[in-house]
């Protein structure tokens, strides 16, 4: 298995370590539960080495992101962030990406782990096919990649930083420095919660993970591992890359539409309208069970004993004390407060359907 | 770490406890080690009372909020009572595991099975060479 430069800390704290994509990864350090709460009420620091980040720089690299991404990146501003998706010609997610404008004609795109090699192969494909004037570059190795997450993450960083935090907006970054070295700080996460993205050298991962726990000792931080990260994102009505969407899913039937711009052109527009005039069937929603047990990832939905989809997504939400999940059911059974039921086990388990997130944070 | 196996009663290899209660009766639960292992446990499915059930066939189950853990019977028999007090709070398995965190009551069908069942010194070393 690939190791993180933080491995070794997550040893030395007793992590649980489990293979994620072929990555050695902490998936709790005391529990899940405690990990979520600190996360929630203060702050919470993953290791996120393991995501992918790829550099675009060139005259052409926004026509080409243009053309492989769904978002129109046209009115992107130096220093924001857009989450996008990459599609198959089919219309399917290859990856659910975010873009960093650095500077005009340079971009930097962070991909999930798994897809990242596929992610790397197709865009350096359509680009050569392309003949685009641009270069790029996978940095994955060498740059590293911290979350702190939760509603404490700011005045914990501040102490770290010279960059103004108050003023960073959500889905914004800055070019800066944590405890003095070179750092790109985003204002985004996985979790629903207020927090930074935090980019360095691989190399200065481990120094940056000392300093901020020292910092945040007295405010609450905790190490928080994939277990808690998986509670929270669900929580935050947040797909899984892999779990939840697939290269046989398209955006327009998960809650992604508001990544797609049809306006322009895309590689997989063609498939994906062409699916959508005749109608995609099912969608993604969010249900919550208000039987007995909890929705796991492959269980089947059913609605007047009719089968009508499939659990993507369930777990037991720690903030609101009840089991929630995400499921792919019948498009004529998807709208909210329609009552479901769950197969667990030998029962069937009453749920019903609701709108996404399941948690908001308070604006701050 | 684990609370020390209470020497009262005997273990299964699947991390199960059994205490006989000396009137053909036994408490059946799982171990510290096991609710250790399976951390914050959010959920049990306790087995209908009436039920029959044979040797390390699935009784039950526990639910942590990452994974979903059966329970096998260490011994054969008939349930005769849960612990419903699981339902509403399934973490006092976490809390008192070979006490408050019981899981069912039940009458033994085959005691000679009781002799397959480890001490708490056996269950004890059985845990240590488990770990490497």
């Amino acid at each position: 298995m690939k190791k993180t430069p933080l491995y070794e800390k997550h040893v030395a704290l007793n992590a649980k370590i489990i293979d994620f994509g072929g990555w050695a990864m902490p998936v709790q350090y005391s529990n899940v539960i405690d990990e979520h709460k600190a996360t929630r009420n203060a702050a919470g620091l993953f290791d996120i080495c393991h995501m992918g980040e790829i550099e675009v720089k060139g005259p052409q690299a926004l026509d080409l992101l243009q053309l492989v991404l769904t978002r129109n990146l046209a009115d992107q501003k130096i220093g924001q962030v857009k989450l996008s998706a990459l599609l198959n010609e089919e219309g399917g997610i290859i990856d659910d990406l975010t873009v960093y404008k650095l500077d005009n004609n340079s971009y930097m795109l962070v991909t999930n782990a798994t897809p990242k090699e596929r992610d790397w192969q197709w865009i350096k494909a359509v680009s050569q096919d392309n003949g685009f004037n641009c270069s790029l570059k996978d940095i994955s190795g060498t740059m590293g990649k911290l979350d702190l997450q939760g509603p404490l993450s700011e005045e914990i960083l501040q102490k770290l930083t010279d960059a103004n935090l108050q003023t960073l907006r959500f889905y914004h970054f800055c070019e800066s420095q944590v405890a003095g070295i070179p750092a790109i700080i985003s204002r985004s996460g996985y979790t629903g919660e207020d927090g930074f993205e935090i980019y360095a050298a691989a190399n200065d991962m481990s120094n940056i993970w000392d300093k901020l726990m020292i910092t945040g000792a007295s405010l609450g931080i905790k190490p928080a591992g994939l277990g808690a990260r998986d509670t929270l994102r669900l929580e935050g009505g947040m797909m899984l890359n892999g779990q939840d969407i697939t290269e046989t899913v398209s955006p327009l039937e998960v809650p992604y539409s508001w990544i797609v711009d049809i306006n322009k052109e895309f590689i997989g527009k063609t498939a994906l309208m062409t699916k959508k005039n005749s109608g995609f069937g099912h969608k993604l929603v969010g249900i919550e069970m208000t039987g007995r047990g909890i929705a796991r990832h492959g269980y089947k939905v059913f609605h007047k004993k009719r089968e009508i989809g499939i659990v993507t997504s369930g777990t037991f939400s720690p903030t609101l004390n009840k089991a929630i999940g995400l499921a792919f059911v019948d498009e004529a059974c998807s709208a909210p407060d329609t009552i479901i039921a769950v197969a667990i086990r030998d029962t069937m388990a009453e749920a019903k359907i609701v709108k996404l997130p399941f948690y908001k944070r308070e604006k701050r | 770490m684990s609370k020390s196996n209470p020497t009262d009663r005997l273990y299964s290899r699947e991390h199960e406890w059994v205490k006989d209660n000396g009137d053909g009766t036994s408490i059946v639960g799982i171990t510290d080690h096991a609710q250790e292992m399976l951390t914050d446990i959010v959920f049990v499915e306790l087995p209908l009372i009436g039920k029959k059930v044979s040797k390390s066939e699935p009784m039950a189950v526990v639910e942590s909020v990452k994974s979903v853990s059966d329970v096998y019977a260490p011994v054969s028999g008939e349930v005769l009572d849960v612990n419903l007090k699981l339902e509403e709070t399934p973490e006092l398995i976490n809390q008192d595991a070979f006490g408050q965190g019981w899981i069912a009551k039940m009458r033994l069908s085959n005691a000679a099975e009781l002799k397959t069942l480890l001490s708490a010194a056996d269950y004890e070393q059985f845990v240590k060479e488990e770990k490497h």
